[in-house]
């Protein structure tokens, strides 16, 4: 597989604190790559270090397969959690001065906020002083700054904190278009619904140790517990009568005129096996697997590791 | 280098632009002609009668010199040269030489003093000797003129114009052993105090700007943004470059309308005051560094336009100009990064008074030393003070216009450069941890800490 970032035992110390431990991380060519890590887990400094901001003190970073240059940083937008802008600045000027900082050119520059700014529908706001914009126009700004020198690598740390759910879309829409023109993602967030909705591989890095990283769907597959949901109308019948041996009944659950079922299958069982042994007595309104959620994965990792 | 400069741009353009700029660029100056101005007045209300003693041997002045509530006269005779020995003994003020003159009439005088004579004294001398001497020369036209009977051709103007007399008063400074040297000090006085204030307000003002400029990147949390595209140290550089830039802009707009302001006031004033106030004023202009040369310029037609412009060729302009520059840069630049070291330091402005102070207490110290150095520049207090790159920049200032020894100038230029690199490097040091931290009370041993990393 096509790396675009790769960390390769990677460690960070601070004064009396080791804020990375040996971290390594390889990030796939096109993927939305998820960082994630309780509060204090060294997912920032993770981040610094891929920005430049900070040096590793072990260890090597590499982008593209050369280790990493001071030139490097063009070819990265970041979106840092806690974000600001000059408050007394205006809009487009201040645009203009992060994009040149960027590496663009005056000219160049002015075309690309242009079509972005009529993009976002804020071309309004071009000589309006950033404090005058709202927060959720802010962070408009803010994310059009950051992937408009159209970097190969980009970095959202929280990208939707703030946003109302209209504009989370809006942001969704355009982080997804931003991998499909090419670039990769890495995404830093606590919220596991859209770790869940985006993600392509993740990395969960927990009292600056790595402790978990893969392909999204792997790792799910990997946390399985041979768990299968159904719900049935027959109240009464026993079910565990009808189980082959291996099959256990783990869970039921009564409601108005319908029973939920968990039952856990052995290794060598499967779910269409156990639907032949339920179909005869009574009537299946839903079957599903009961997969973890990457909430569950997260917390259930975090808890194991400490 | 490219990103360096759009910071500085950056800086510059946004501060240049602020109103307090503006209110600043228009008040400085009201204040600087204000100093200028005022002292004029405080020197011709003065309570104390002084004596002046008056060695006349042209014979010409007797009775002349008019005691006043200010000073009075009196009238000796003898030798110029033991009269001068006994000088400081006879706690006169000052002692009024009119040598024979080589022409018909005089034309010099000397005024000897122990301390630097007065401004309304020496013009009153003037102004006497000169009207007398007019006297002399019209009472000499006249006589030329009767023999003939009166011609008509000659106009009331042409016996002015011939007429016209110069005397020019030079004062000396004596000191206990009687020897004399000429002295400018009035001259060198204000323009050391000026430019040592200038680059104390410099200072104090531009460094504050830096700081409070970090501490709003810090606080905005836009430094996490612009640090993922330049270098920390870049970013704290191009500030620091961008507002010494905005210093520079204040101090030449600021010369350029003081002088505009007191060539407005010297005029309006010269109605007011008569002509001995507009000879003061414009001798007072001549302080104004680098300004010398306009000064003279709009003197001309003064008569004392050939002292002032001997004063200020006793003075080095480009010598007192460079150094102010360079002084202020350096100063500035020294001063400017451990301010922007604070400024990362803290989360907000209430924080940074613990670090504030020790930073301050040179400067306020040198600025205090300044009328003690004054009256002695020679003094090894002024030696290391002038060597100290904390307190140099104002000290030295002071000196300049004094006359300072080579060697002196050398150490001093070598720290200043030396504290300049060092202050820098332990800014950047502690700057590139700082910006990044939030939320943390920091103290004297966390910045230790930050500058070993």
């Amino acid at each position: 597989m096509q790396y675009l970032f790769e960390a390769e035992s990677v460690s960070k110390r601070y004064a009396h604190h080791l804020a990375l431990d040996k971290v390594s991380i390889s990030v796939p060519q096109g993927s939305i790559f998820g960082l994630l890590g309780p509060n204090g887990a060294g997912k920032t400094t993770m981040i610094r270090i891929i920005n430049q901001i900070l040096a590793p003190d072990e260890g090597k970073v590499f982008l593209e397969g050369h280790e990493m240059k001071p030139d490097d940083i063009y070819s990265i937008g970041y979106l840092p959690e806690e974000r600001g802008l000059y408050k007394k600045m205006k809009v487009g000027e201040q645009a203009l001065y992060l994009a040149q900082l960027k590496g663009l050119s005056h000219q160049e520059a002015m075309k690309r906020l242009k079509y972005w700014f009529d993009r976002f529908e804020i071309h309004g706001w071009w000589d309006r002083k950033v404090e005058e914009l709202s927060k959720g126009m802010q962070q408009k700004v803010q994310f059009l700054i950051t992937i408009i020198h159209e970097p190969k690598l980009l970095i959202f740390d929280e990208p939707f904190s703030g946003f109302d759910p209209i504009n989370v879309n809006l942001l969704k829409d355009e982080i997804l278009a931003q991998k499909e023109k090419g670039a990769t993602i890495i995404f830093s967030t606590h919220n596991m619904a859209s770790v869940e909705e985006l993600c392509d591989h993740i990395a969960l890095i927990n009292k600056s140790k790595k402790i978990l990283e893969g392909k999204v769907r792997e790792i799910k597959k990997a946390f399985k517990t041979n768990l299968y949901e159904m719900e049935v109308t027959d109240h009464d019948t026993d079910i565990r009568a009808h189980l082959k041996e291996g099959y256990q009944l783990m869970e039921e659950e009564r409601h108005d005129d319908t029973r939920f079922i968990k039952v856990h299958i052995p290794a060598n069982g499967s779910g269409s096996e156990l639907l032949q042994m339920i179909i005869p007595h009574m009537t299946i309104l839903n079957f599903r697997e009961v997969i973890p959620t990457m909430n569950d994965i997260f917390i259930q990792t975090v808890a194991n590791s400490n | 280098m490219r990103k360096i400069f759009l910071i500085i741009k950056r800086e510059y353009l946004t501060r240049v632009r602020k109103k307090s700029f503006v209110v600043m660029t228009i008040l400085g100056p009201i204040l600087m002609a204000a100093i200028i101005v005022i002292p004029i007045y405080v020197s011709t209300i003065t309570n104390e009668v002084k004596t002046i003693s008056v060695l006349d041997e042209t014979g010409i002045f007797p009775d002349k010199f008019k005691d006043s509530n200010e000073f009075q006269f009196r009238y000796l005779n003898g030798n110029i040269d033991s009269l001068k020995k006994k000088l400081t003994k006879t706690g006169d003020y000052a002692l009024l030489y009119i040598p024979k003159p080589h022409a018909a009439l005089p034309a010099i005088a000397f005024v000897y003093s122990e301390s630097q004579i007065n401004i309304s004294a020496k013009s009153y001398i003037r102004n006497v000797m000169v009207k007398e001497v007019e006297n002399l020369k019209l009472e000499a036209k006249l006589k030329d003129l009767n023999p003939q009977g009166l011609d008509s051709k000659i106009t009331k103007d042409d016996i002015m114009a011939s007429i016209k007399a110069d005397v020019s008063v030079n004062t000396i400074r004596v000191n206990d052993e009687g020897e004399e040297k000429k002295s400018y000090t009035e001259v060198s006085m204000v323009l050391g105090f000026v430019g040592a204030f200038l680059i104390y307000l410099f200072i104090f003002l531009f460094g504050a700007q830096v700081m409070r400029g970090v501490i709003e990147e810090k606080t905005n949390r836009i430094v996490e943004v612009i640090v993922s595209s330049v270098k920390p140290f870049e970013l704290m550089m191009g500030k620091i470059i961008g507002i010494a830039l905005i210093g520079l802009t204040q101090f030449m707009l600021w010369v350029v309308l003081t002088f505009g302001i007191v060539t407005v006031a010297t005029i309006s004033m010269a109605d007011q005051l008569g002509p001995k106030g507009t000879q003061e004023i414009l001798k007072q202009q001549t302080p104004i560094p680098g300004g010398g040369a306009e000064a003279a310029k709009m003197a001309e037609g003064a008569p004392e336009v050939n002292e002032i412009l001997e004063a200020i060729n006793t003075i080095d302009f480009g010598v007192m100009f460079s150094s102010f520059l360079f002084y202020f840069l350096f100063g500035y630049l020294l001063y400017a990064a451990l301010f922007a070291a604070i400024g990362s330091a803290v989360d907000n402005e209430a924080d940074t008074q613990q670090f504030m102070l020790p930073l301050t207490l040179p400067l306020i110290f040198a600025i205090i030393m300044a009328q003690f150095i004054i009256q002695d520049p020679e003094s090894p207090l002024a030696f290391w003070l002038s060597i100290i790159p904390f307190t140099s920049p104002v000290v030295m200032m002071i000196r300049i216009p004094f006359g300072v020894p080579m060697l002196d100038i050398c150490l001093s230029v070598t720290f200043l450069i030396l504290g300049f690199l060092g202050a820098t490097w332990m800014a950047g040091k502690i700057y590139r941890t700082g910006i990044l931290m939030y939320g943390k009370k920091v103290n004297y041993r966390e910045l230790w800490k930050w500058l070993r990393y």
